[in-house]
Parts: structure tokens; C-alpha cells; sequence
């Protein structure tokens, strides 16, 4: 599902220019126990150059290099990821205040860019108005 | 065009220190005295003092708390951290109120400033003729690491905005989520940290809530839905242990009611000025 975002982070305007100095690497997981899924993504002067996805199925990660890793229930992301997120549910810190995800790693780049990783992060919702997501 | 709104300027000593503090004010009628947010400034409340509605009724007034907004830091600020406390905080407040010579004047506070309307409730009853909480709870543990509001590593203005832009509301017009947000983009460096301090460590008042007599000063307490700073349920909680406490919960707002949806924000706010005005006809 995060491949799809590529194109969207790539050519919008107010994210690359928020991002224009965003350089590092990001693991984004899926805690399910039953399908534990993450992604790996780098970002190059604010562009996505690499979002491989690991999921029951496919080939595992092999020493997979990140700077920062996000973690939260399948559950809290794909409320997160709805259009209009229920209350609690519609911010990384609203999901940081449920204690439902954890962020790790070196969080400079995260902290001195937050629009740009909420940004990067919010838009698989505009997948969902696609009808790309929960279809 | 010109708005209702008047600044000033006023000189007056704060537990023994020297502070220029700034303020705005418009309308005429019961004093309504209002705080704004953590590492913001009285801008918050334009649209209040912009709403005829109530400023036939109020003379609202919103100053911007030391190191916050126009008002400066006092001198030698340069040689420690800002940090705010409860104690001064009740201070200021009721310096500034006495200094203006408001005469039993109605408070509202939003966040820190719904927290310290919990104290004023506790602490000082009789000074007011209500008290509103705007996004009011007892407590908040740490949800995020502070040290980065004020870190050479990260953009202050960016950070800070960054870190409170989910807690405008989802559905917030754009250009008052914005207005709201370039408020904290412009908070000198270290003073929402400082107020944190407040909201986070100092100000924890669970353990004193049944101490509150609203029959001494009727208590409102407003909270938007999509606060997670304050949460509905926080407030709720709060409420639970003061006996009579009136408690409005806003469906779609969030930690900054008056500012990031003045519209939505007065449906709510106009009945409870309209008790708080109709107790003194």
C-alpha cells in the first residue's frame, strides 16, 4: 500500500518543499501478529527512491538499513490512513498519546521536519479517496 | 477596514519583577479575561473580539503572558530557561487583572490556560464571577520528547507548529489552522517548553479537584473532540470529581477552539456567556 504513495510525495509541491532536506530512512511496521507487515523507505532531498514492502509471502529483508522506525498496530494505521480518522486516531502524536505507536531511531530528521514526515505518512488517505485503499 | 480590537502596553510588577505586557481589548460590558495556549499569544481570541455578538455584552481582554507574543521577557531573561509554574502563574493572571482594575471579572483559558482555570477555581473562587476551561484536564504525562521544542538540531518555529498541528481539528478552515499555527511558529525559543513545564510536571492537580466549590463560582469546561492533548475523556474525568461542573464537549473542534474554528466555537461558547451574562441582570 505505501508503494502507491510514491508518485503522490514525489510531485506534490508543498511536500517537496518541505522535504527538500530530508535525507535518511525509514522503517514503517504493521504489527499483526497473524501478517506482520513493514516497509522500508529512503528519501533523497525529500523524494521516495525506495519503498520495498516485506509481508507474509514475500521475500524476507536482508539487514535492512534505517535510520527511524514507526511502529504501531495494523488496526491504529489503518484508522489512521481513513480520509476523516476518528478522533485519537488522525496524527502520529494522537497515536503517540495512545501509547499505540512508538517512534525510534534518530529523530532529528524527524523532529526538524515533522510537516514533511506527517505529510509523507498521511498520504496513503489520499489513496483511500482514490478508492486505491480499502477498496 | 479597521477592527474593534485596541492594544496596549502595560507596566506592572509580577512577583516582585519588572514586565511589559502586552494586551488587547474590545467591547464593553462584563470583563472577560482570556488566556491563550502554551507557546502562543492573544491572538488566539481575534475572532471574539471581531463577534458583536459578544462584545455587546463583554469587554473582552487577552494579554499575552510574559515571553509570550508582544510582551517581553523580563530583563536578564538572557541568563536562564523560562519555566512557568502554577504559582506563577496564578500570579500573573491576577496581577494583570488587578493592575487593569477588572472588577470581578469572568476568566477563560485554553490548555494551560483551561488547567490554570482549574486552579483559579481551587485557589481564588471570590475573585471571579465564572471561570471557563477551554480543553481543561488535571494531567498530562509526556507523550513526546520536549528537549526538541527548543534544540539547536531542529527549527524551533517548525517544530513547535509541527508538533500541535494534528491537534487542530481535521475539518478546521485552512487559513485559521494556519493563523493558528504561525502563532507557535513564532514563539521565542524554549518559551512553549517552558509552559509545557506547566501542563506536564508542575501543574498536576488531580489529587485537589474535590477542593473546588463551584457554588462559590459557577465552572464551564468546553473540549473539542479531536483534542489529544486534552481529550474529551480527560476533561470528563476531571469534571467527575467537581461537584456541579458544567461540561460541554465539541463535536469535531479541537485544542483550539476559539482560534482554529471561531464559527464552529461559538455555538458552543454563546449559550454559556449568555448564563454568565444573564446571572448579573
Amino acid at each position: 500500500m505505501l508503494e502507491g504513495i510514491v508518485d503522490l510525495v514525489n510531485t506534490d509541491p508543498w511536500l517537496q518543499r518541505k522535504g527538500r532536506f530530508v535525507n535518511t530512512s525509514l522503517m514503517v511496521e504493521l504489527a499483526d501478529d497473524a501478517a506482520p507487515e513493514r516497509y522500508r523507505l529512503v528519501i533523497a532531498a525529500g523524494q521516495l527512491t525506495t519503498v520495498a514492502r516485506e509481508a507474509p509471502g514475500t521475500a524476507r529483508f536482508i539487514m535492512p538499513q534505517y535510520e527511524l522506525r514507526l511502529i504501531a498496530p495494523r488496526a491504529a494505521w489503518m484508522e489512521y490512513w481513513k480520509p476523516l480518522p476518528r478522533a485519537g486516531f488522525h496524527d502520529l502524536f494522537a497515536l503517540r498519546k495512545k501509547r499505540l505507536l512508538e517512534i525510534e531511531g534518530n529523530l532529528q530528521p524527524f523532529m526538524a521536519n515533522l510537516f514533511y514526515f506527517k505529510g509523507l505518512l498521511e498520504a496513503p488517505r489520499r489513496l483511500t479517496l482514490t478508492g486505491l485503499l480499502h477498496a | 477596514m479597521l477592527e474593534p480590537i485596541i492594544g496596549r502596553y502595560l507596566h506592572l510588577a509580577i512577583e516582585g519583577v519588572k514586565q511589559r505586557v502586552y494586551f488587547e481589548e474590545a467591547g464593553q460590558g462584563i470583563p472577560l479575561l482570556c488566556l491563550h495556549t502554551a507557546g502562543a499569544d492573544g491572538r488566539q481570541f481575534r475572532a471574539l473580539m471581531n463577534d458583536a455578538a459578544i462584545t455587546a455584552h463583554f469587554r473582552v481582554i487577552a494579554f499575552d503572558m510574559p515571553w509570550h507574543g508582544k510582551s517581553s521577557p523580563p530583563e536578564g531573561w538572557e541568563k536562564d530557561d523560562y519555566r512557568l509554574t502554577s504559582e506563577s502563574y496564578v500570579a500573573q493572571i491576577l496581577a494583570v487583572s488587578a493592575a487593569l482594575g477588572l472588577e470581578k471579572p469572568a476568566f477563560m483559558g485554553c490548555s494551560i490556560g483551561g488547567r490554570i482555570a482549574l486552579y483559579l477555581a481551587l485557589l481564588h473562587p471570590e475573585m471571579f464571577r465564572a471561570i471557563i476551561g477551554l480543553q481543561a484536564s488535571a494531567h498530562v504525562d509526556p507523550y513526546y520528547d520536549l528537549e526538541w521544542l527548543n534544540h539547536p538540531n531542529a527549527h524551533g518555529g517548525e517544530t513547535c507548529a509541527g508538533v500541535v498541528s494534528g491537534l487542530v481539528g481535521p475539518q478546521a478552515p485552512s487559513a485559521h489552522r494556519w493563523e493558528t499555527l504561525w502563532h507557535y511558529m513564532q514563539g521565542g525559543p524554549g518559551v512553549f517548553k517552558g509552559d509545557l513545564y506547566f501542563y506536564k510536571i508542575d501543574g498536576d492537580i488531580r489529587a485537589k479537584l474535590g477542593g473546588i466549590d463551584t457554588a462559590k463560582c459557577p465552572l464551564y469546561l468546553l473540549t473539542g473532540e479531536y483534542d489529544y492533548s486534552c481529550p474529551p475523556e480527560d476533561t470528563l474525568e476531571a469534571a467527575r470529581h467537581i461537584a456541579g461542573a458544567d461540561v460541554t464537549i465539541m463535536p469535531g473542534l479541537g485544542h483550539f477552539p476559539m482560534s482554529e474554528d471561531p464559527e464552529r466555537f461559538r455555538e458552543h461558547l454563546l449559550p454559556v456567556l449568555a448564563k454568565i451574562h444573564g446571572a448579573v441582570r
